[in-house]
């Protein structure tokens, strides 16, 4: 197991060093002048962007900058000289002259937003969409199956924007039952009960199209599980229908669920970007879009190899959870 | 009574195809240390009868009609009629069963243990400790040697004969009076099938139990039922004690199957036997016997009675009785 964690992670960030580098080169290659856009829309001051050209390090060599870019990752990096030098602490992901901040700060303010947001979400549709997948499996073909069928419709065909909206215009607006969402975040550990206030409706939204989906394979996965030998074996040493399905039947059925759990999880830690921008939360959605929108390029790079490094350590996360969940797993490993 | 008598027993399947009678008024009787075997093709209703009994057919879909009178001890109880909970009781109690494919047969998540002392656990108010106990006692009477370290191991740790062991020790762990072993070889190694035959024959000696063996292969049978019962499309079509039906077989289908089983001291150029044809469709059965439409001898009947009517099942001699119109007339 040991041996295998490091194996792992040796290749995890294998992984991380290509998609860094990807990630560097497409954007070195676009047709952008990134020393032009620091300066402003209708700048056309050439000694300010020679100025800045040198001060960010774009003077140089694409693979140079590539490789201050990873030094910065662990030392640190200086931008400028002297007194208006700008110093960006390791792990330095860049500096973003549009909003005058190092990327890592600008990162480590949005991700607790982005993250309160999934895992309450994750939280909401596993409990919802395991409930009603064992329910209606359970009950198969009778009127609980049917209402749950009818719920996965309506959950998978509405977009979640769409949800949002109706969400912000019933609760919101005609009931007034909570306040206008006014793009503000207040931390867990500050007020917790503000803190769900403004989560609460975007993580309905988020959980209302997952615990659909979510419903769907759960029942699939606990009928198909239903049917296997063991099962059978169950049954015939007399256990009781409640012992098969919460020892024998769930454990089974639920294994590829975690996995889709955490991959699900991670894409939604790089930033739920429709969510974010209906419900007006300042987190990595939002400030993926906004990069992207004003060609922010080191928030971009940053934020896409943030996703990236989740998305490897979520899949990491997800084989070991396997390997205890499935013993087949752990001695192949 | 015998142990076990089922009467009269009626299985049909609602498919949108149509209705399946997989199982047509089978009726037998299994005693205290018998072994009976159930032998036939695959979808001749073996499986389904001992299914039926143990009452792992899905309600829903499954009409079900006759009775299975076992003898607990406490008087007779009809298995197909009492309510699920006391079917529970008994089943893995009083009746257990072993499988025809040990690798899915076994949870794959637990350890052999676990699902052992788990078996005994519902049957019995003991520790967990007395569990364990009693389940290395038996892991060693299955012949798995070190049974206190192979406790915590897990089904694909083992050999597929040793799974069946395994299999084996956890139907047997509440001393069962009636054991069901469906096709328990089918999916091992022709030496690995031979050692547990002979495990089951010497376990059932050593516990007195009874034993209904399904299985399709008559060698297993040879050396370790009473009693077999031949089932073609639902129906039993003969059943006999061992040395008669091998020595007299009436019906011609029992015939085929006999001839058709590959022998060391025949000449080797000879082919074998095989029974032409495929075995009928369980949903439109022909009108008259099932076996007509692939019987070689059906011209030796007068007139068109093997196609027009079912033959009865009539004893011929006193324990043997077969289904065929030319009742009489085979090995004559």
């Amino acid at each position: 197991m040991f041996g295998y964690l490091i194996r792992r992670t040796a290749t995890s960030l294998a992984i991380l060093f290509a998609v860094s580098f990807a990630v560097y080169a497409i954007f070195a290659l676009l047709p952008f002048d990134p020393a032009a856009l620091t300066c402003g829309k209708n700048c056309n001051n050439p000694a300010i962007i020679e100025a800045n050209r040198i001060r960010l390090g774009y003077d140089v060599p694409f693979w140079q900058q590539y490789i201050v870019f990873l030094g910065g990752l662990f030392a640190g990096r200086n931008y400028g000289q002297g007194a208006a030098a700008l110093h960006c602490p390791a792990p330095s992901l860049g500096y973003s002259f549009n909003q005058h901040e190092c990327v890592t700060t600008l990162i480590g303010r949005a991700l607790p937003v982005t993250a309160s947001l999934a895992i309450g979400a994750m939280i909401l549709w596993l409990i919802i969409g395991i409930t009603l997948g064992v329910v209606a499996a359970r009950f198969r073909g009778r009127s609980a199956d049917t209402a749950s069928t009818v719920f996965v419709l309506i959950g998978t065909s509405l977009p979640t924007f769409l949800t949002g909206l109706l969400l912000l215009v019933f609760v919101v607006i005609k009931w007034k039952i909570i306040p206008f969402p006014s793009g503000n975040y207040t931390p867990f550990f500050e007020n917790p009960i503000e803190w769900a206030q403004i989560l609460l409706l975007p993580w309905i939204t988020l959980a209302f199209a997952s615990a659909a989906l979510y419903t769907r394979f759960v029942r699939n996965a606990v009928i198909e599980t239903l049917s296997e030998d063991f099962i059978r074996t169950a049954r015939a040493k007399g256990l009781s229908e409640k012992v098969i399905l919460r020892k024998h039947t769930l454990r089974a059925a639920l294994a590829p669920i975690a996995t889709m759990a955490g991959l699900d999880f991670a894409a939604l830690l790089g930033g739920a970007i429709l969510t974010e921008k209906v419900f007006n939360l300042p987190g990595l959605g939002r400030l993926s879009l906004s990069a992207v929108v004003e060609y922010d390029l080191p928030i971009i790079v940053g934020t896409t190899l943030l996703s990236a490094a989740i998305v490897i350590a979520m899949n990491l996360i997800v084989d070991i959870l396997y390997a205890f969940i499935d013993p087949r797993v752990r001695v192949a490993a | 009574m015998s142990l076990l008598e089922v009467n009269n027993l009626l299985v049909e399947f609602r498919t949108p195809d149509g209705i399946v009678k997989a199982v047509d008024g089978v009726s037998f009787k299994v005693d205290r240390g018998e072994t009976l075997a159930i032998v036939g093709e695959s979808g001749s209703g073996k499986t389904v009868t001992n299914l039926a009994i143990m009452g792992l057919l899905p309600r829903k879909i499954a009409n079900i009609s006759g009775s299975a009178k076992l003898d607990t001890g406490a008087g007779p109880v009809d298995l197909l009629t009492i309510p699920r909970s006391e079917l529970r009781e008994i089943r893995g109690n009083d009746v257990a069963m072993i499988f025809q494919d040990p690798m899915s047969a076994l949870h794959p998540y637990y350890t052999i243990g676990n699902q052992i002392i788990e078996a005994h656990q519902i049957h019995n108010q003991c520790s967990k400790e007395d569990s364990e106990k009693r389940a290395i006692e038996l892991l060693e009477l299955v012949g798995i040697s070190d049974a206190h370290k192979r406790l915590n191991a897990f089904p694909h740790q083992f050999s597929g004969g040793m799974r069946q062991r395994v299999m084996i020790a956890m139907a047997l762990v509440n001393n069962p009076k009636v054991l069901i072993a469906d096709e328990p070889t089918t999916a091992l190694d022709v030496t690995v099938q031979a050692q547990i035959m002979k495990l089951l024959a010497d376990l059932q000696k050593e516990l007195g139990m009874a034993m209904i063996l399904i299985t399709h292969d008559l060698g297993v049978v040879a050396g370790s039922a009473d009693r077999i019962n031949v089932m073609y499309a639902g129906k039993i079509v003969e059943s006999a004690n061992v040395f008669e039906l091998f020595a007299k077989p009436q019906m011609p289908y029992t015939h085929g199957l006999l001839a058709s089983i590959p022998r060391v001291d025949r000449p080797q150029l000879q082919r074998l036997e095989t029974i032409t044809g495929q075995p009928p469709s369980l949903i439109s059965l022909p009108a008259g016997c099932a076996f007509a439409p692939r019987c070689a001898r059906k011209s030796e009947v007068a007139g068109s009675a093997c196609e027009l009517t079912m033959p009865a099942l009539v004893e011929i001699s006193a324990g043997h009785s077969s289904r065929c119109h030319l009742v009489g007339l085979v090995n004559r």
